[in-house]
């Protein structure tokens, strides 16, 4: 039998017998080395993956991208990872750590990628609950975090390979993955029949990638994803038309969030994609523009984020340029808001859509690097009207996506004519969804996990019968689009027995672009009322506009004239919320939420526990009378030394009514 | 000992001996004599007008000594001009950034390759073979130093636009472009926030490292000079007034008064 060589390894994963039980369907040899090995066949010189570095795009090819995976998994076999290891992987988009990440899936090792910018904390929190002694690191910042929980964390590496050699000599544990894949190149010309039987090993029920839950809600949970999970996640949206063969993609996502493992890797070997790496995090944007993808998947805070750029490219651009702007886009996002209403637009009104696409539309495309979209995709949370609007009216046909890690984040989708903004879309083909009693989102199918890594506890509390509980509350409309409102577990309720979800506004808020984070309070009080954080640039651009001085964060933040302007934003978030449920007062933060602090996860979404502990004599003072507040914030230095900063902050009474 | 003073001879990249220049009555530098070893990182310090800089022109070229010699290795520098100082190996930076403005980073450091240049008229025009190959020969060197310095993210930006401390890095990348055996940087921290220091410390260390570089730096800030430089020179009044370690240097009761003028000592 083919998995003969998994009964070789006894304990290798107790869940494997599991994972055949459940899925009987699924065949041993379809998983990613196979296909990779199928690929590098068919298509040996078709570009598979190209990064730019020395100022060039350097090509890989599918039988290079295969080569250098074998040598990987022979270099690393012959430093002593084995079957059922779990690997850490940390660090940007690099070619060497996505070949190593397949590499240690060819020895049915487990890569478990991490965040480059994770705190040596949590770092350790993950090494340590998977037992991990292996790792690969992109470069000197890495290493010295690991030799930093090593020496901190009762942690032991017997295994620490680096990419980039700037600043670093092999020694004892730590090695440069050069050396590791020339040995795995010498090892590959020596012993014949070693690259079939490296390509032999993997079942489509190894576990092909070893997630993590974003943390929102206490430490982040091992989510172990199966070949079969991301085949059959990355197979049901094909089917569904959302991917398709060949398509041009950038990997810039972080590769520990569910999202790059499953484009970048899953569809990109399935459907064999061109993955594109940046040269840097800090290039993303100019190297979009070179790429063009035709695939384009960003968070709608990303989203936001580029019209906010649009909008000051222009306000910045000649007269004319702007007189065009100003007259076909507020018409096209007319067309558009009209079009989703469900009228269709007269000739007259696509011939001049038409004139506006060459002159306005086509040329920001391009400036952007979204010329090429066919398929452009936004998920993770809520996006505002404008921002949605705007990206549809420039002539992308811009949907939204829904799923979680523990479905491989491919859970459902707008198909292109029914698209809303409230909406997620329909289920793809293969998943079953429904919604229980209390509102909760319920799904089935093979892209969804069959528990939580050495977590029996937790996978018992969501998965029933096969059902994933998502936690999500939703509904479906008649026509069978499903609706997201929240988490179950964050409806709270005011002191007077009033329902609300704070996401739920805090994303209406948000929806300006001048506020980047907001946190509503309001559980057991008798109003709501609002932490906001401003977006630095686009109220920096306001401030310079309106002449009103600033040199940082904190002092724009607290500028009269600004704390006014957002007012104004929270008034009108107002209107469109239940009387009870308005927003009573609000503060403007000194400082934006920031990861490396703890309030937010690294997704970016609110720590509330955190933020209620750390602002508490803030959150006190808004429901006092009180018309400011002194909040002495404690800040560390890059030297690792506290202080303390004191804060005199305005704390704002928004006026009643509609 | 004589084997041992001929090695050490040997060792020797730059020497200057007793060197002075006038600029009409003034005398700028009165024989100044120092020597510079191999891989060693020399500090040239001194208040304002104290003829740093002079010395450093006198080097390449600009405005050769009077009186006096330099010798870079076997050679003798005086008579030649400052192209051909280049020519042997020698770069520099300057204390204003003196980069060509309206051109790209990546433009600015592949002006710093012209020695390896050998463009022909018909060659250029047409870009055939051998233009092509001496182009992507040069940027390959090019992108090398870009990914050194980490100058990526501007590596099209024109270089007006880019904030001052990174103008400087694109300067001792202009600098390293040449590939020099030796290099001069005069105040390349001028102008320079704490963070943006420590960051060109790390760069001129790394480069260094990498080149076998060996360094004449001007440098008026003090941490910076005792934290990375092996060896000080300290002028005044176009005078050497004090040289040996860091340490020791700025310990010395002359340097002190030179600095912050003379300090009566020993009345309490």
């Amino acid at each position: 039998m083919h998995d003969a060589s998994a009964d070789l390894v006894p304990g290798l994963d107790p869940d494997l017998d599991l994972s055949r039980r459940l899925h009987p369907h699924w065949r041993t040899e379809d998983n990613l080395l196979a296909l990779l090995a199928e690929n590098a066949r068919q298509h040996p010189d078709r570009v598979a993956m190209r990064e730019y570095d020395h100022g060039i795009w350097q090509e890989y090819t599918w039988a290079r991208y295969l080569q250098a995976v074998l040598e990987f998994a022979a270099g690393l076999e012959a430093r002593g990872v084995g079957p059922g290891d779990v690997v850490l992987f940390v660090g940007d988009n690099r070619p060497a750590l996505y070949f190593g990440m397949l590499g240690a899936i060819a020895l049915r090792a487990i890569p478990s990628p991490a965040y480059p910018d994770q705190p040596p904390e949590g770092l350790a929190g993950q090494i340590r609950s998977e037992s991990i002694r292996h790792a690969v690191a992109e470069d000197q910042e890495q290493v010295d975090k690991l030799f930093y929980i090593q020496q901190h964390y009762d942690c032991h590496f017997d295994l620490i390979l680096y990419d980039d050699p700037r600043g670093l000599k092999d020694q004892g544990s730590l090695c440069a993955c050069q050396a590791v894949t020339a040995q795995g190149a010498a090892r590959l010309a020596a012993e014949p029949g070693l690259r079939e039987q490296l390509l032999g090993r993997s079942s489509v029920h190894d576990i092909a990638a070893l997630l993590h839950s974003s943390g929102t809600t206490g430490a982040p949970k091992g989510i172990p994803l199966r070949h079969g999970h991301i085949l059959y996640g990355v197979r049901n949206a094909a089917a569904a038309g959302y991917f398709i063969e060949g398509e041009e993609h950038m990997a810039y996502l972080p590769i520990a969030w569910v999202g790059d493992f499953i484009f970048s890797v899953g569809a990109a070997i399935a459907l064999r994609f061109v993955v594109n790496l940046p040269e840097s995090r800090e290039t993303v944007r100019r190297d979009l523009r070179q790429i063009a993808p035709t695939l384009y998947f960003c968070s709608p805070r990303t989203w936001s984020d580029m019209l906010t750029r649009i909008q000051v490219g222009i306000d910045e651009s000649t007269p004319f340029k702007r007189a065009l702007y100003r007259h076909f886009m507020p018409f096209a996002i007319g067309l558009e808001r009209r079009r989703l209403e469900g009228h269709s637009p007269t000739w007259r009104e696509r011939i001049w859509r038409q004139v506006g696409e060459w002159l306005v539309q086509g040329p920001i495309k391009d400036h952007f690097g979204l010329a090429r979209v066919q398929r452009p995709y936004t998920a993770g949370e809520a996006i505002g009207e404008e921002v949605f609007l705007f990206f549809r009216a420039l002539g992308l046909d811009l949907r939204q996506f829904y799923g979680q890690t523990e479905n491989c984040a491919l859970a459902a989708a707008q198909p292109s004519g029914s698209v809303a903004l409230h909406t997620v879309g329909e289920p793809f083909p293969g998943v079953e969804m429904r919604i229980d009693d209390q509102g909760e989102i319920l799904m089935r199918g093979d892209n969804v996990f069959d528990g939580y890594y050495r977590n029996p506890q937790a996978t018992a509390e969501v998965l029933h019968d096969g059902w994933l509980h998502t936690g999500d509350a939703g509904y479906f409309q008649e026509d069978g689009q499903l609706v997201v409102l929240g988490r179950v577990s964050e409806v709270v309720h005011t002191g007077q027995g009033e329902r609300f979800i704070p996401t739920y506004i805090e994303n209406r808020l948000q929806f300006s672009h001048y506020i980047q984070d907001a946190c509503i309070l309001g559980q057991g009080r008798e109003h709501l009322a609002a932490i906001v954080c401003i977006d630095f640039r686009a109220v920096g651009h306001w401030a310079q506009e309106h002449g009103v001085p600033y040199s940082s964060y904190a002092e724009l933040a607290q500028q009269a004239r600004v704390v006014e302007l957002i007012a104004g934003v929270v008034a009108q978030t107002n209107r469109v919320l239940p009387e009870k449920l308005a927003i009573r007062r609000f503060v403007n933060l000194h400082k934006a939420f920031d990861a490396d602090d703890g309030e937010v996860t690294r997704t970016r979404k609110l720590r509330r526990k955190v933020i209620d502990d750390k602002y508490r004599p803030i959150i006190e003072a808004l429901y006092s009378d009180q018309a400011r507040v002194e909040y002495e914030a404690a800040i560390v230095y890059e030297t690792g030394d506290t202080g303390v900063l004191r804060r005199d902050l305005a704390l704002v009474t928004v006026p009643a009514g509609k | 000992m004589v084997i041992a003073a001929t090695v050490d001879q040997a060792d020797i990249v730059l020497s200057c001996t007793q060197i002075s220049r006038w600029f009409g009555g003034l005398q700028a530098m009165k024989d100044v004599s120092f020597d510079i070893r191999r891989g060693q990182i020399l500090g040239l310090v001194g208040p304002n007008g104290s003829g740093k800089t002079t010395t450093v022109n006198a080097i390449t070229g600009f405005f050769p000594p009077q009186q006096g010699e330099i010798r870079f290795g076997g050679l003798r520098l005086n008579d030649l001009k400052p192209h051909q100082v280049a020519q042997q190996g020698i770069a520099r930076t300057f204390q204003n950034v003196a980069l060509f403005k309206g051109i790209s980073v990546l433009d600015n450091i592949l002006l710093g390759r012209h020695n390896f240049m050998n463009p022909t008229v018909i060659g250029a025009m047409l870009y055939w073979w051998r233009a092509q190959k001496e182009e992507i020969a040069n940027r390959n060197k090019v992108e090398a130093i870009i990914d050194l310095l980490q100058l990526e993210n501007v590596r099209d930006e024109p270089v007006d636009v880019i904030p001052l401390g990174t103008q400087k890095r694109v300067e001792l990348a202009r600098a390293l472009a040449a590939e020099p055996t030796f290099l001069i940087l005069d105040e390349p921290m001028a102008g320079m926030n704490q963070e943006e220091k420590e960051y060109m410390v790390r760069f001129i260390l790394d480069a260094q490292e990498a080149l076998g570089l060996t360094i004449l730096l001007i440098e008026h800030h003090m941490d910076v000079v005792t934290a990375i430089c092996d060896h000080l020179v300290v002028l005044n009044n176009g005078e050497k007034i004090c040289e040996g370690l860091p340490r020791e240097v700025i310990a010395n009761p002359d340097v002190v008064a030179a600095y912050i003028g003379k300090v009566e000592v020993g009345h309490a």
